[in-house]
Order: C-alpha cells, then structure tokens, then sequence
C-alpha cells in the first residue's frame, strides 16, 4: 500500500464515520411541537411533544399512564400513552416534553422519555428560591435549566 | 484563622510562581550549558561551567519549591478540614456545605462538594506526587526534569491563583449564621467520601506524565527514557481514575431511581475519556519502549490525556453540560476555558515544532505483529475518545443552534460505542498471542486455535442459558471467552515453559513467573477482568427484566420468576435537632419464590424539606431534594433491583388541601411540621397508589469483581519489581551479557568482553 | 489569634526564602557540576529496561510465541545494547562501588550449538554495529 494510498483511505474512513455521527446526533432529534402541530403528524416517525398536562385526564393503569398534553396556549390537545418513568414533580398542569410516535389517533410515548419543567431545587448546595424553572427527567436528574 | 488560611495560600502561590519560573531559567540554563563547546578551557566554556552551575542551583530551587507547596497546601487542606469538622460557620464554604447536624463523615467529605474544596483538594493532590515524582526522580532525566517541574508548578499555580483570587475557601460569610444549610442529602452517600478523591487523584497523577511529556519535548529528549519514568504514574492514574468511575457507577446503580450502572452523563463522561487515553497510552508506550516507534503519537496521547483531564474537571465544576453532577454553575469558567487553550495550542506547537526528533528509525512489519495490534487497538480507543468527546458536547451545539440541549439518547450512545468496545476487546485477546514484529500466519493459527475454543464454549453456553439472538450480545460472549482464553494460554505455557527450565512445581512456579513478570502478568490480569467486565455488562443489559407496576396494597407481580406482594405501606419520618430531616414514603414488598417468602424488602421514597417558604407549610416538606432508596438484593447470579414511587398528584392533592387549611391560622410553619409528620403516619395507614420499578438483571455484581480484578492487575503491574533495585555492575557482568552474544563479530568491546567471559560459547 | 495567624504566615515565608536561596549560597553553587553522576543515574535506568526486555523476549521464546529463528536475532541486538549501556558505565570512571551479582536477572542466550556456526544471515548483522542497533528488515 502506498503512501497516498493510505492516506485516501484514511481521510475517507474519516469522513464517512464524521458524517455517520453528524446524521445520528441529529436524527431523531427534531425540534419540539406543540399538539396543535402535530395534526400533520405522520405515523412511525418520532415527534418531541411539547406542552402542559391537561388536568383531569391523567389516569395510571398498570405499567401505563395515559393523559392529554395541550399547548401552552390554546386548547388543542392530544392523548399520549406512556410507560416508563417519570419525574416526581410530573402531574397534571405541569409542563412536559416527550417523545412520541403517532399510532392511530393516540401518541405512543417512548419509554423513559418524558422530562417535566418543576421549580428549582438545590443550587451548589444552596436551596433556590428566586422561583426559576428546571427540567427534570425521570430519573429525577435535571437535563436542562438554570 | 482566615488570615492564616489567605495567608498561605498567597504564599503558596508565589512559591509556585517562583518555582515555576526558577526551574524554566534552570532548564534553559542547563540546555545552554549543554550546548557549549566542550573543548579546552576557553572563556566560554568556563562560561558554561558557570551556566550550569547556575542552571543545576535554579532547578534544586524549583524543586525545594515543589516540596514547600506540598507542605503549605497540606496545611491549607487542613485547616479547611479543621473548619469543615467543627463547623466553623464564619466561613461561607462551610456554612453553605456543612451544618453541625451533618454526621462526621460527611462533614470531612463536605469540602470536595464545593468549588473551592474540589480546587484545593486538586492542588494539594497534585503537589503531593509532584513532589514524589521529583524526589524519586533524583539525578535521573536531569535534562527533562526541570522542565517537568516547570510544568507541575505551573499547574500548581493555576490552581492556586484560583483559590486565591476567585474561589477562597476563607471567605467569610456575614452575617455569620446560626446553622449551615448541610451537605445536600443527595450526597451524603458513603462513596462521597472516597469518590472524588480517587478521581481527583486519577486526574492529578496524570499531570505527572503529562509535564514528562512536556518536559521530554521542550528538552529534546524524546527517547523512552521519560516514559519509563513516569509509567508508574500513568498506571497509577489509571489506576485511581478506574477506581472513582466504578464508584461512580455503583453508586448510581444503589441509589438513584433508574436502575442502571452507567448513563453517559457529561460528568461520567469527562472521566472516562482520560482514562480511555490513559489506557492506549499504556499500551502504545509499550512500543516506544521496545521499538523506538510511535514518538509523536506517545506523546501527544499523553499531552491529550493532561488536556482531557482538565477539562474534565471543568466540566464538573462549570456545569456548561446539564449532568447528574450539575450541583450549580461555576465562576471560574472562563479561566478554565483559557488553561484549555494554552494547554492545547502550547501541545500543538510542541509537537509541531519537535516534528523531526520524533520521527521513528522503524515501521511496522507486519500486520500480524503485537506492535500492529497495539496500534489498531489505540486507534479505535481515541476513536471512542472522539465519539464520547462529541456526544458529551453535542448536546452544547443543539443549545447554539436551537436554544435547547438536547442529549444524545442512550440508544444513540450504545450505537457507537457497542461495536468499538467489541472490537476492541477482539483486539485485546489478539494482542498478548501475537508476538513483536511479525508472525507467520501458521505460527498465528497455533496461538490463537485454543482461546478462539473457549470462546465458542462461553459462546455456546451464554446462548443455551440465554437464549437471546442478538449478535452484540452474541459477539461480546464469543471475545469476552477468547480474552479468557488467551489469558489463560499465556499462563499455562509460562509456567510449563518455567517448569522445564526450572524443574518448580506447580505451586512454586506460576507465582514465581508471575512475580518475575509483573508487567506482563499484571495486564494479562487486567485484561482477564475486562473480558469479565464485558461478559457481565452483556448479560446484565440483554437478558434484563424490567416490570413497572402501578398499584396499592395487595398488588403482586411476577418477575423474573419471583413474585413480589406490595404488603404494607411505609410511612415515616427522621428527625435531627428537633426539624424534620426527611420524610420517608415507602412500601414493605414481600419476596417469594415457588410459593414461598424470601425476603421482605423496604423501597423508600425520602422527602428532604425544601427552604423555599413559597412551597407552603406542609407542601415544603415534599418539594425540596427527593432521594430514591432502591431495595437491592445483589446476588452473584442475578441482582433484584426496586425502586418505588408514589403517585405525585395523590401527594399533592393531600398537602396542597393542608396547606389550605394551614394559611389563615397563626404560625403556619410551625404547625406545618406536625402535619407533615401526622401526613406520614396517615400515609402509612391509608396509602395513595404506587409505581414499582422492579428490575432482574443477571450478573451485575460480577461487574464490580471484575472491576476488582482489573484494579488488582494495575497494582501487580505497578509493583515495582526487584528488577527496579538499582544495582552496580562490572565488566563480568558485561561478560556474561556479551558471552550470551554468541560467536558472531562484534564490536572490539563486544569481542573483548566476550573474551573475558568465564566460559566461552566454543 | 489575631496576631498568630500573620506570625505563622511569616515564619512560613522566612522558612521558604531560607529554602529556595539555599541552592544559590556561595558553598552550594560548586557541587553543582555533577554531568556523570547524572548521565550514570541514567544508564543504570537503561540499564534495567535493557534487561527487562531480554527478558521478555526469552519468555516470549519459551512460551513459544517467538520461534528459534525470530528469537535469536531480536535476543542478540538487546544484548549487544545492554553491552553499550554497560560499556558507558565502565566509562564513567570515577564512582565504583561493590557490585552486587545480578547474574540470575538474565536467562540464558540461545544456545551456540553447532548449527550456530553457520554464518548469521544477512539480516542479522544489525545486531553487531553499535547504534545502528536494528537489522535492516525492520525498515
């Protein structure tokens, strides 16, 4: 093998693994929508749902928990079924943002997806008070917020 | 006490400053002084003699330096240490850390929860090798060593003006008050206390090779020689970093709510990334030693792994990534970020600039040859390095393009590091059975026939007792037992090959070659462990069950041939000093198998009350920091794993209607507590449903052996072998090596010193 | 307190200048010039690799990872460099203490039997040039 030769080989191995890793980084990873976005939802792709739990229709069945987001503002809704974990601080008013996949007229959650926006918690030790938001995921971690 | 504490910390870091710069002009010096002609005494070379006599006093400064610092950043720690354990609440760091109900442990511990304690305990760790790495260094690499001591002190520096300028562990809080706010109760788990520490030191003792690495560069002296000096320390780093990741991920596993040992968190990630370059330069270094190849690879592995490490310990002071460990952002971020720069740019440049003194006499021969099996192994570790580097930060290039971190999905993670972590451990198995230079591919077939059949064997066996298809899981069975194997071969035919030249028995001989070896023994040893490592991570992830059930008393559920009867509800509180500490929420889960009991297990919810007055009286009690008490039953064949949790709306309906209840009456905090208490015992009686998580996962605890073993393996090859005794010679021993040559020409000493031999070949 | 905080702090500093400009007073500066110390604090570290690595290649030869024919060349340049390493020392005369016998840190060399007696092939004669320690296939 020469030198060249090599060095083609190298630069293209190199590439295709960059671009193999650029693709799958942003694959899947759209940009959140609000239910009254999703009507033009297609089957069998993943949606990152974003909205507020619409009160009293959360219910929990074994394994399950089903419950409708809505938007921020407006009344558009859609149902949602889950299973996996949630947040403590998840329940019905709260903010979430969850992956889903439309199936017939409901949206299947993907499990352990779900994160929900709830007040601050600890801050290097020190309790927060000045009201600001986090997003916890169900593993209780915060992914994002300060 | 502030003022002794400031005092010598500023004194520290003018020491640090001076040693850096007194060692740099030693180093210079010296290097000047080299180069002076060595010829008859003329002006300039009684110059030289000057030069170096100066330079060599420069640098014994500089290193006097290095032990002053470890001394005074002993004192600092200690004196911090003093004000952690007696809870001097005039310092701020203790008073927003520490509280005088915090246990003792923890209290000790609380100092590296902090900014500043993390910054001191880096400090102090790194002046405490750096001196033993000068003091062992003696009058060894005299060149390179000023340099390195430059380095270290540098370092030292940085760290020190940090403390000194931005971050004071002395800085006094006003008012002074009454109580501490305590070590947040996520963190009061025993391996707070030996967790950062080890990785702290991982971290530390890589600069040691790192400012070799330097120090080899800027004096020329690119050889194996500073390699060799510092292989002890990288091993050790390696070493002490292993150990904090498997704390880490034991703890993550015991004790929060998801049931898995490793999540491709930023802050797991900042860690593991030096230790996987730390790792392929232990290996590569092996080739620099034997062959003379692979210089400027070596060493920028190591000035990656110095780089990696410090970025490492940005991204768990800064908090830029949102992390498990994002215990609020930094202020030093800035600073860092410019240390980052100098660090990468400074390598760059020495690297670019040594270009023609790194360049290797040799290329590798042959494809099947140790030294290319070594090479392909490290170039799929830095490709993992790469694609963690990249996940770890892609979720910061989401956040500049979409305002919006969004984190790679584990599915993603296990993607791209499944097959490079199977590669790598075919390349492991493949690595001891080749030998140097080049194998023939019939010789290759012998070594490799009988590990490829343990393989097969564990391959089989792992697919009848699974019986899952899949191939990852397929592949890791089939290399984990061709690592066996390979280990295993190496062993059998060391000791009988011992055995025959020796005549030992068995018990005598395989310690002796093991002893004699330790090197070589230690890695296959490490290498054993991985495989181990790799069995137990694929049979815990693939044949995992995970139930989650929703219900209330007297719900049952079947996992993985148990069943598990929600019995009772758990409800309860802790009290210290007379305040609620933490409310518990709980079930009592009955075990059984074949109809009968087991055990009975408790998982827990534990409340920690919050501060924030807003949340409401009793609602305070239930939204300040939540902890998951998982109820392990660890086994060597299977772990059972549950977690529970109660339903977060039940709770709230109930403390929201109390908070109610509470707002117009007088001193609705005070009346808040024995609700919340009384809301406790209640919930015991009348419990709100609950989700269980219950996981049956195989193996799990042989993750934690064969981290064990791995870690024993590092300690045999870092055990410094008689071998290191420096000895005198003479010329007979000189005769002994040259006889040894056989008759072949040599050079007139060759010849000579083979005459001189006691016995001739002929 | 007060007072023994800053009292502290200054005998800290006092010891450390006391220290650090030790290395530079008039008696200290003349020890300084030591170059074959150092260079032999250097061989006897090579010197100790060198071995090691003899070593390594006999077990590598016993374990039957390296055939007779690969072994021999490979175990003569290590020797022949061990020699070099050794040749240095001797020639940094002036320190010479009581040797030690470290015989038994070396195996044996490959046997000069009788066919040893052929002449070495081409390839091997790397092994008898001193620095050139590499025979020519390695490049």
């Amino acid at each position: 093998m020469t030198r060249t030769l090599r060095l083609t080989f190298a630069i293209v191995a190199a590439v295709t693994l960059a671009g193999a890793l650029l693709y799958t980084s942003f694959a899947g990873s759209a940009e959140a929508r609000q239910p009254s976005q999703m009507a033009s939802a297609e089957a069998g792709r993943d949606y990152r749902l974003t909205g507020i739990v619409v009160p009293k229709t959360l219910r929990r069945t074994e394994g399950t928990i089903t419950f409708r987001v809505k938007d921020r503002k407006g009344g558009a809704s859609v149902p949602v079924v889950y299973s996996g974990q949630v947040p403590d601080a998840f329940r019905e008013g709260r903010e979430v943002i969850v992956t889903v996949q439309k199936q017939g007229e409901t949206f299947q959650g993907k499990p352990d997806s779900l994160i929900t926006k709830c007040p601050s918690k600890f801050d290097d030790g020190k309790q927060k008070t000045d009201g600001s938001m986090e997003w916890r995921d169900g593993s209780d971690k915060v992914v994002e917020g300060k | 006490m502030d003022v002794l504490g400031r005092g010598l910390l500023v004194l520290a870091l003018a020491i640090a400053l001076y040693g850096a710069v007194a060692s740099l002009v030693g180093a210079r010096r010296l290097q000047v002084a080299a180069a002076a002609p060595d010829a008859a005494p003329t002006p300039e070379q009684a110059a030289g003699g000057v030069l170096a006599a100066h330079g060599s006093a420069f640098v014994r400064s500089g290193r006097r330096a290095i032990y002053l610092l470890a001394i005074l950043t002993t004192a600092v720690f200690v004196l911090v240490e003093i004000a952690f354990i007696s809870t001097d609440l005039k310092f701020d760091v203790v008073a927003s850390h520490s509280s005088a109900t915090t246990p003792l442990g923890y209290r000790i511990a609380a100092p590296w929860s902090s900014q500043e304690g993390s910054l001191l305990l880096w400090v102090w760790l790194l002046s405490l090798w750096s001196s033993l790495v000068v003091w062992r260094a003696g009058r060894r690499m005299a060149d390179v060593v000023p340099w390195a001591q430059a380095v270290l002190l540098g370092l030292a520096a940085f760290f020190l003006f940090l403390l000194v300028f931005y971050s004071s562990p002395f800085r006094l809080s006003s008012p002074v008050p009454f109580e501490g706010e305590g070590l947040n109760p996520l963190l009061q788990y025993p391996s707070m206390m030996i967790h950062p520490p080890m990785l702290y030191s991982g971290y530390t003792l890589f600069a040691i090779p790192f400012a070799f690495g330097v120090g080899a560069l800027a004096a020329g002296h690119v050889g194996s020689d500073w390699i060799r000096h510092t292989r002890r320390y990288a091993l050790g780093a390696w070493l002490l970093l292993g150990i904090g990741i498997v704390l880490g991920s034991r703890w993550s596993y015991a004790e929060l709510g998801w049931g898995g040992y490793w999540g491709w968190d930023a802050v797991e990630n900042a860690s593991l990334m030096p230790w996987i370059i730390g790792t392929a330069f232990i290996h590569s270094v092996m080739i620099q030693e034997k062959r003379g190849m692979l210089r400027t690879w070596n060493v920028s592995l190591i000035l990656l792994t110095g780089i990696l490490c410090i970025l490492g310990t940005f991204i768990v002071r800064s908090g830029i990534i949102s992390s498990i460990h994002a215990f609020g952002s930094s202020t030093v971020g800035w600073q860092f970020l410019t240390l980052l720069a100098i660090m990468t740019f400074g390598s760059i440049a020495l690297v670019t600039w040594r270009r023609p003194l790194l360049r290797s006499e040799h290329r590798i021969d042959s494809l099947l040859s140790r030294e290319a099996i070594f090479l392909a192994g490290n170039v799929v570790l830095v490709l993992l390095v790469l694609v963690i580097l990249w996940g770890t930060f892609f979720p910061l290039l989401t956040d500049v393009l979409t305002g919006e971190q969004r984190p790679w999905a584990s599915s993603t993670w296990g993607w791209w590091v499944g097959p490079l972590a199977l590669t790598l451990v075919g390349l492991m198995g493949l690595g001891p059975l080749a030998a140097w230079r080049k194998t023939t591919a019939k010789h290759a077939w012998r070594q490799v026939r009988a590990p490829l059949a343990v393989g097969l064997v564990v391959l089989a066996a792992g697919a009848v007792i699974g019986g899952s298809v899949r191939i990852d899981v397929w592949l890791a069975l089939l290399f984990g037992g061709f690592v066996l194997g390979a280990v295993g071969q190496e062993l059998l035919r060391g000791t009988r090959a011992r055995r025959i030249s020796t005549g030992e028995a068995l018990p005598i001989a395989l310690p002796r070659l093991v002893g004699r070896n330790r090197r070589r023994y230690g890695g296959y040893l490490v290498h054993a462990g991985f495989a181990v490592l790799v069995l137990a991570v694929a049979a815990s992830s693939a044949f995992k069950e995970t139930h989650r059930v929703h219900g209330n008393v007297g719900t049952q559920m079947q996992v993985g041939g148990y069943t598990l009867k929600y019995e009772a509800a758990i409800g309860n509180y802790e009290l210290q000093d007379n305040r609620i500490k933490k409310l518990i929420i709980g079930a009592k889960v009955g075990v059984f198998r074949d109809g009968k009991r087991i055990e009975t297990i408790r998982p827990t919810r534990e409340f920690f009350p919050s501060l924030n007055p807003a949340d409401g009286p009793v609602g305070r009690y239930f939204n300040g920091e939540a902890a998951t008490e998982v109820a392990l039953d660890a086994g060597l064949t299977r772990d059972l794993w549950v977690a529970m949790q109660p339903d977060g709306d039940a709770l709230v309906d109930i403390y929201s209607a109390l908070d109610k209840k509470l707002a117009g009456t007088e001193a609705p905090f005070q009346r808040g507590a024995v609700a919340a208490v009384r809301l406790a015992q209640v919930y015991a009686l009348r419990p709100a449903p609950v989700t269980f998580q219950v996981i049956v996962s195989p193996l799990v605890t042989w993750i934690w052996i064969a981290a064990g073993i791995m870690g024993l393996g590092a300690l045999l090859a870092m055990w410094p072998a008689p071998d290191l005794q420096a000895r005198r010679v003479r010329a007979r021993q000189k005769a002994r090596v040259a006889r040894d040559l056989g008759p072949r020409p040599g050079t007139a000493v060759v010849s000579e010193a083979r005459s001189a031999g006691p016995r001739g070949p002929s | 307190m007060t007072v023994a905080g800053p009292l502290i702090v200054l005998v800290a500093f006092a010891f450390a200048l006391f220290l650090l400009s030790q290395p530079f007073w008039p008696g200290q500066l003349e020890r300084a010039d030591e170059a074959d110390a150092l260079r032999r604090a250097d061989l006897e570290a090579a010197k100790i690799a060198k071995y090691r690595e003899i070593r390594d290649a006999a077990l590598d030869h016993s374990t039957g990872k390296l055939s007779d024919a690969d072994w021999k060349p490979i175990d003569a340049r290590l020797r022949t460099e061990a020699v070099q390493i050794l040749d240095e020392l001797d020639g940094l005369a002036h320190i010479h203490g009581t040797a030690a016998e470290d015989h038994e840190d070396l195996p044996a060399a490959p046997a000069a039997t009788a066919e040893d007696e052929e002449p070495p092939p081409a390839t091997d004669d790397g092994a008898s040039t001193a620095g050139a320690a590499d025979p020519p296939s390695a490049r």
